[in-house]
């Protein structure tokens, strides 16, 4: 039995210490966010945070996270969206969506290290593929909650009216989320 | 070129899905004959199209699949538009199988005629397809043909349910219905009496639905044309969207799948090497059907996929070579320039006198391009789930073409149509690979054998790459004269190629016949006003299976085409931008977008030191797109390549239905051709495919991606396609600028320099 912190939860999970973390979240603990995508450490699509950094679960043994703090897209926003998620919805960034967990895992590892990334760190920092190439919308939305960030510091924080009302509900019910 | 023998070649494609279905095509697409929707406590179904809660909650039914592209609000909106209900009050079910959800237009849009010449013998064409189309009731995303299609049917949908509402809040007012007005999901009237569509739906479903109500006019419009948030978005944010791999189900096994790497090849031997033994391994067996070319494989089955993949990989296999085991992909080449050397091809534009063109013109230019065979490389690997149990089979899957889905599960299954049931899931990306239906064929013969426990087949990256239907590989020869004051007078185009109709065609058991229109689309039907112009095509099958890829014929074909123009204009001493201009004198709508992307883009003006811009125009799916790539040469890996900073954009799609979609269309068709431009390459040697995964098949990432400015005509024309017609212009416009740079044409994709 492996004992494990996800999004704050201790989990034990029946698998074998070098199964990968992407499919002890994704089969065992039916955390399917977590998306595979080569399986290489090529794509990111299985990116999680371990201890506040990004890391590719496809290639991290399961058993080595034991005793670490891990994070998935779903624990990013549990009670409210994060201001990340809240920017990728004002920015429209996601298409087809498959990426975007691992995406957003990056971004949100980026922020915490770096408050205000330039363009350069983040091309340094994002290297996962989009198939779909939402790039530019990811890079505006990082800006944005980057932004929004120092914002926030400051004042509580405006939330967009129209794109996030429908937010919370929506993505309960939403296409795709049904069934 | 005879067309009739198109015609028969589209409804040879469609006509084998005659299968189960009835003979007599519906009049209209308003109301299913079959298939109801599906019903929460309460719901009233009005039409085809929709339902209405108690609550006023209107469900849309959207018969196309979400890869990104939008169709999840879009089609919703065209509805909501003309019901007149708050936009906040739309949820969205995937429809049913049913006729009246079959795709009309993208088979329409199949007719090979060139448009300028639209006249009576396309409308004969596109009568008698639109009549077959209905009857066929072919549900497939594709041809970037969802709005086009769907524009009429749920505007319909949406009025003839407004209509019916009115009409029984009247009957409840006692008043005359065209004194009552609708808004935002009330019925009111100016005594004050009003009721909410929640309230009226019942009444209304007594009434018989008018299939022809009278539409809103564009100027009346206050859904279509806006940036609504799009409703598929919040759920990808969360994690909390479903693709295909994310079903998850009761009892639910993993299988993993291990396939003969060459083209129709087999496994000669296997040993189990213990796979049989390892935890969570509940069967180890070989995969045989070749229907819709799935190939020959050994799968294992396991409780999780992880389990299942491990084993797969303990195998100790043997394979044959197959039938092609030879097969390289320079010999594909050399095949593909003896059919031009032998100019052995099928006219497909043929319009004056060549040779007397050719002898007046003051200079002639000729040039040979090529480019690779490419995969479709979609994030979400292929994937399908199904369960097979007393008779009946369930399939999930992210699917392109739910009604082939059903056709083919049947088939494999031996049960009926009736006993059938496809659950479409989200696509994590699609772009022609879910059109295909060899997932399908695999999970349903596993599933055969699981006890009727339902099991998850996800293919390795390895086995996609490898196992894929691509974009063929093609060669072609343009050869085009200018006079002495540098106009064009003379222009051949002659393609060699394998034909992704007669592929697939043979994939699902048919014999293909006829010239495939898709080989010279971007060729054949290019807006340029040539006095002279001719268009061949030779065909020149290998063994590489053949898919649609992101834009078809188009990849290839607006790459020669605007690549050449540009060696051309340089031949005549031309600005590539003006070059073009003088030869689209009458075609209105081309010339604004041209113009307004090298507006946009500055073109008058030099552009920054070590920068140049490139220009390029393709029309494509009843849209328009004018490119210009701003690139400089960098220091790479292996030497200099093109870095693209900046694209700038402009479109005319006809009539816009949402403004940001076409925006992130375009974005997102840039970056898809861009890395094939810069990148994609798949090789065939001994039969079999050399790339495995991302290492080997690399594409655009964040550092590499340029910034894509759209730029939209305003157009009252009806819609366009907008998923694909971002893709064709791009790899000429970089080819275009890098040619700038070095001074040397770019010939052949990927782009390498010296
Ligand atoms: S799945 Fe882990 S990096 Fe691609
Ligand atoms: S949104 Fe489709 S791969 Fe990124």
């Amino acid at each position: 039995m492996l004992k494990l912190d996800i999004n704050g939860a201790t989990r034990s999970v029946d698998a074998a210490p070098d199964t990968p973390l992407l499919w002890v979240l994704r089969d065992h603990l039916n955390l399917t966010g977590t998306k595979y995508g080569c399986g290489v450490a090529a794509c990111g699509a299985c990116m999680v945070e371990v201890d506040g950094a990004a890391v590719m679960s496809c290639i991290t043994a399961a058993g080595s996270v034991a005793g670490k703090k891990v994070r998935t897209v779903e624990g990013l926003g549990a009670d409210q969206l994060s201001a990340l998620q809240q920017a990728w919805i004002r920015h429209q960034v996601p298409q087809c969506g498959y990426c975007q967990s691992g995406m957003l895992i990056a971004a949100t590892a980026l922020l915490a290290k770096n408050p205000a990334p330039t363009d350069a760190d983040i091309d340094g920092a994002i290297t996962n593929i989009c198939r779909c190439g939402t790039y530019q919308r990811i890079r505006a939305a990082i800006k944005d909650a980057a932004g929004a960030g120092k914002a926030a510091a400051a004042a509580p924080q405006a939330v967009p009216a129209l794109a996030l009302t429908r937010t919370l509900e929506a993505a309960k019910a939403a296409p795709g989320g049904a069934k | 070129m005879k067309r009739r023998t198109f015609l028969l070649t589209g409804a040879g494609i469609a006509g084998t899905l005659v299968v189960g279905w009835a003979v007599r095509p519906p009049a209209t697409r308003l109301v299913a004959e079959a298939a109801s929707l599906p019903l929460e406590r309460g719901d009233v179904q009005l039409n085809g199209w929709l339902t209405i809660s108690p609550e006023g909650l209107v469900t849309v039914a959207v018969p196309r699949a979400e890869m990104g592209q939008g169709v999840l609000t879009a089609l919703p909106m065209l509805l909501a538009e003309e019901l007149g209900c708050d936009w906040a009050a739309v949820r969205t079910a995937a429809a049913p199988i049913d006729r009246i959800y079959g795709n009309v237009e993208m088979l329409v849009d199949g007719l090979p005629f060139h448009p300028d010449e639209k006249g009576r013998a396309h409308a004969a064409g596109a009568w008698v397809v639109r009549k077959i189309g209905r009857e066929l009731g072919l549900m497939v995303t594709g041809g970037s043909s969802s709005v086009k299609d769907a524009w009429g049917p749920l505007r319909i949908a949406g009025a003839s349910a407004r209509e019916m509402l009115v009409a029984a809040a009247a009957a409840r007012f006692r008043v005359d219905p065209s004194t009552c007005r609708v808004e935002r999901g009330w019925v009111r009237h100016a005594s004050g009496l009003q009721a909410s569509f929640g309230e009226l739906a019942a009444a209304a479903a007594q009434i018989e639905p008018n299939r022809f109500p009278v539409l809103k006019s564009a100027e009346a419009f206050t859904i279509i044309g806006k940036s609504l948030p799009r409703t598929d978005v919040p759920a990808k944010v969360t994690g909390a969207a479903r693709f295909g791999t994310d079903v998850r189900l009761p009892d639910m096994l993993h299988a993993a799948i291990r396939m003969a790497p060459a083209f129709g090849g087999d496994w000669i031997k296997f040993a189990a090497n213990g796979a049989e033994g390892m935890p969570g391994v509940k069967a180890v067996l070989p995969v045989s059907s070749r229907a819709a070319g799935a190939a020959r494989g050994i799968a294992v089955v396991a409780t999780t996929w992880w389990q299942a993949k491990r084993a797969v990989d303990a195998l100790d296999i043997t394979w044959d070579a197959g039938p092609h085991g030879g097969m390289e992909s320079a010999i594909i080449a050399t095949r593909m320039r003896e059919a031009l050397d032998a100019r052995r091809g099928a006219a497909y534009r043929a319009k004056g006198a060549m040779a007397a063109a050719f002898a007046r013109a003051n200079r002639i230019v000729e040039a040979e391009y090529a480019v690779p065979f490419l995969a479709h490389a979609t994030m979400e690997p292929q994937n399908c789930t199904a369960r097979v149990a007393d008779g009946k089979v369930e399939v999930w899957v992210p699917t392109q073409a739910p009604s082939l889905v059903r056709w083919i599960a049947a088939r494999t299954a031996g049960v009926t149509g009736h006993d059938v049931t496809v659950h479409p899931t989200l696509l994590g990306g699609g772009f022609g690979r879910r059109a295909e239906l060899d997932l399908v064929v695999q999970a349903v013969e596993i599933a055969r054998s699981t006890g009727g426990r339902p099991v998850q087949l996800v293919w390795s990256r390895e086995e996609d790459m490898a196992h894929d239907m691509y974009r063929p590989a093609a060669i072609a020869r343009l050869r085009g004269g200018v006079d002495s004051d540098g106009r064009v007078v003379a222009w051949e185009h002659f393609g060699a190629s394998g034909s992704v109709m007669h592929s697939m065609v043979e994939r699902i058991g048919f014999a293909p016949m006829g010239p495939d229109k898709t080989n010279a689309e971007g060729a054949a039907d290019v807006p340029y006003e040539f006095a002279n112009h001719k268009v061949e095509h030779a065909l020149v099958k290998s063994a590489v299976p053949l898919g649609f890829w992101r834009s078809v014929g188009h990849s290839q074909n607006a790459y020669f085409t605007e690549a050449f123009m540009d060696e051309l204009a340089a031949a005549a001493g031309k600005d590539p931008y003006q070059f073009r201009r003088a030869l689209l004198a009458g075609h209105p709508r081309h010339l604004a977008v041209l113009d307004l992307a090298a507006a946009r883009a500055g073109w008058d003006k030099p552009p920054a030191a070590g920068i140049a811009r490139g220009i390029a125009l393709a029309e494509s799916f009843g849209s328009i797109v004018a490119q210009v790539a701003e690139v400089s040469l960098v220091k790479g890996e292996k030497g200099m390549a093109p870095r693209v900073h900046r694209v700038v954009c402009a479109i005319d799609c006809g009539q816009v239905i949402h403004p940001d979609i076409v925006a992130a269309q375009m974005e997102s068709g840039v970056i898809f051709g861009l890395s094939a431009a810069l990148f994609g390459e798949i090789t065939v040697k001994g039969g079999a495919v050399e790339q495995r995964n991302f290492p080997d098949y690399p594409m655009v990432r964040m550092a590499g991606a340029p910034v894509v400015e759209t730029h939209i005509v305003p157009s009252k024309a009806p819609p366009g396609g907008v998923g694909e017609p971002g893709t064709p212009p791009i790899a000429p416009a970089v080819a275009n600028a890098v040619f700038k740079l070095t001074g040397k044409p770019v010939r052949s994709l990927p782009i390498r320099l010296a």
